[in-house]
């Protein structure tokens, strides 16, 4: 395919290796973290790690949205949906329990396998008989609310700034329809907050120290926030931040572009995605969060904690489409099972294969902790195409 | 779930909906998070929406450095 195949070429990573290896020092070691699923991904899946010099030690960061939601937010979303049996269709305002029309949960494939309290996940929910679709596209969950005026249909609503903007757009549609039977129920969480709190967290004391010399920065987050947010790293934390395709050459080319800069002492915002991210990123879209998003106080992610403005939910002028307001809601905090070390996973301090129940309890079709739930998880990327490589290696 | 993939824009629908083709696939999307796109473009998809287009000049120069070429040789 166009613009794909060309940046998988083998060829061409042999090159890019051998300049890198030509250019590392070798009296110091280079730690890089790719804060993107998409690259962790991308990482595993092509060997990337197979084609560094050994000093070139790449750190996986949190940058998947499935795998940072936490525990209590799915809880609050199977909690408005359980109680609400799916029901032949009936006249909107006599629900069973008098609370109203069944309630319908619309949300993105990856979301549903995410362990949540109880043993439930989405999925588990459903075969328990809630109410609660895959969708493809924010569209395809207003479109039911369209098609089905009986149900409240709530989009429950994850990802970073590059699900944000189709979020923002269907509340508009919404409103500009009428509905009054579409509400969301807003994740969204923003990457630069998410950055910066690995870089100073409390929490480092605990978990340990991950070195951190350079950024990989997100590909399709910066198409539309652009490179300019990252500039903030770059001068106030001294460290460099490369954006990055998703395609293997991509990383190869920006780790190389981050070994020249820890090389030559300077600490920038460089783009190797010109070909999609500018500076500025899209206007259009940055519109449409800003009009209909405000930033939370604070928010929990999954392994991270609460980390302050680091998300969004809908303004007090589309209150009537949001889920917390229009249902009760009870904010939660639980905590990942035990033996689980997503949160020193997500922060880079651990690999996957330090986790006791890595590929023995917890594997990608039994997932335990939610790094291992997406393709773009840290654990789920190294059992996938990681692992024999490395069993082959220590035997 | 953040992955994209870059798609040809083959033609365009009303209501700021296209169809692209993915590999020979056809899918409708929406550009409405999206300006000044035509038949022949190039856009990065996500969840059903083109978020940016795809420069192919730029694209070429990226090629380039690859290559250890300097970018005017690309585009030359
Ligand atoms: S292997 Fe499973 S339980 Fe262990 S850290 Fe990874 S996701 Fe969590």
């Amino acid at each position: 395919m166009k613009y794909v195949d060309e940046f998988r070429d083998g060829g061409l990573a042999r090159t890019i290796a051998a300049r890198i290896a030509a250019e590392v020092r070798p009296d110091r070691t280079y730690h890089f973290m790719e804060f993107c699923g998409g690259h962790t991904h991308a990482i595993s899946r092509y060997g990337v790690t197979d084609l560094l010099p050994a000093n070139v030690v790449m750190v996986h960061g949190p940058g998947c949205p499935v795998c940072v939601l936490p525990i209590g937010r799915i809880d609050m979303a199977i909690e408005l949906v359980l109680a609400s049996p799916p029901t032949p269709l009936r006249k909107a305002g006599c629900g069973p329990s008098g609370r109203g029309p069944s309630r319908s949960l619309c949300t993105y494939a990856d979301t549903m396998r995410v362990p949540a309290s109880g043993g439930l996940s989405l999925m588990k929910a459903k075969a328990k008989g809630a109410d609660i679709r895959m969708v493809y596209s924010a569209s395809d969950a207003l479109r039911i609310a369209r098609e089905e005026p009986d149900r409240e249909v709530v989009f429950l609503a994850i990802g970073f700034e590059t699900t944000t903007p189709p979020t923002a757009l269907v509340v508009r549609e919404a409103a500009a329809l009428g509905l009054t039977n579409f509400t969301v129920f807003c994740n969204h969480v923003l990457t630069p907050s998410a950055i910066a709190h690995i870089l100073e967290s409390p929490e480092v004391r605990d978990l340990g120290t991950v070195v951190i010399d350079g950024f990989v920065g997100p590909a399709h987050v910066s198409t539309i926030i652009g490179s300019q947010p990252y500039d903030y790293f770059a001068e106030e934390y001294r460290k460099p931040v490369v954006i990055a395709g998703f395609e293997p050459l991509d990383v190869m080319q920006a780790i190389e572009m981050l070994v020249r800069q820890v090389n030559d002492g300077r600490a920038e915002v460089e783009n190797e995605f010109t070909r999609a991210v500018t500076p500025e990123g899209n206007a259009r879209a940055k519109a449409l969060v800003a009009d209909v998003f405000e930033l939370r106080r604070a928010f929990e992610w999954r392994g991270l904690g609460k980390v302050p403005y680091s998300a969004l939910r809908l303004k007090e002028q589309w209150a009537s489409f949001d889920a917390e307001r229009r249902f009760t809601m009870t904010e939660r905090s639980v905590a990942d099972n035990k033996a689980c070390e997503c949160g020193a996973i997500l922060r880079g301090v651990k690999k996957p294969t330090d986790c006791k129940v890595f590929g023995t309890v917890c594997t990608p079709e039994t997932p335990i902790g939610s790094c291992m739930v997406s393709s773009e998880g840290a654990c789920a990327a190294h059992y996938t195409y990681g692992r024999f490589r490395s069993e082959a290696s220590t035997a | 779930m953040c992955l994209a993939i870059p798609a040809k824009v083959v033609e365009l629908r009303d209501g700021d909906l296209a169809v692209i083709d993915l590999g020979g696939v056809r899918k409708e999307i929406s550009l409405a998070l999206v300006e000044d796109v035509w038949p022949g473009d190039f856009v990065i998809v996500h969840v059903g929406y083109a978020l940016q287009k795809l420069d192919p000049v730029e694209a070429q120069k990226t090629l380039a450095l690859f290559a250890g070429l300097a970018a005017s040789e690309a585009v030359a």
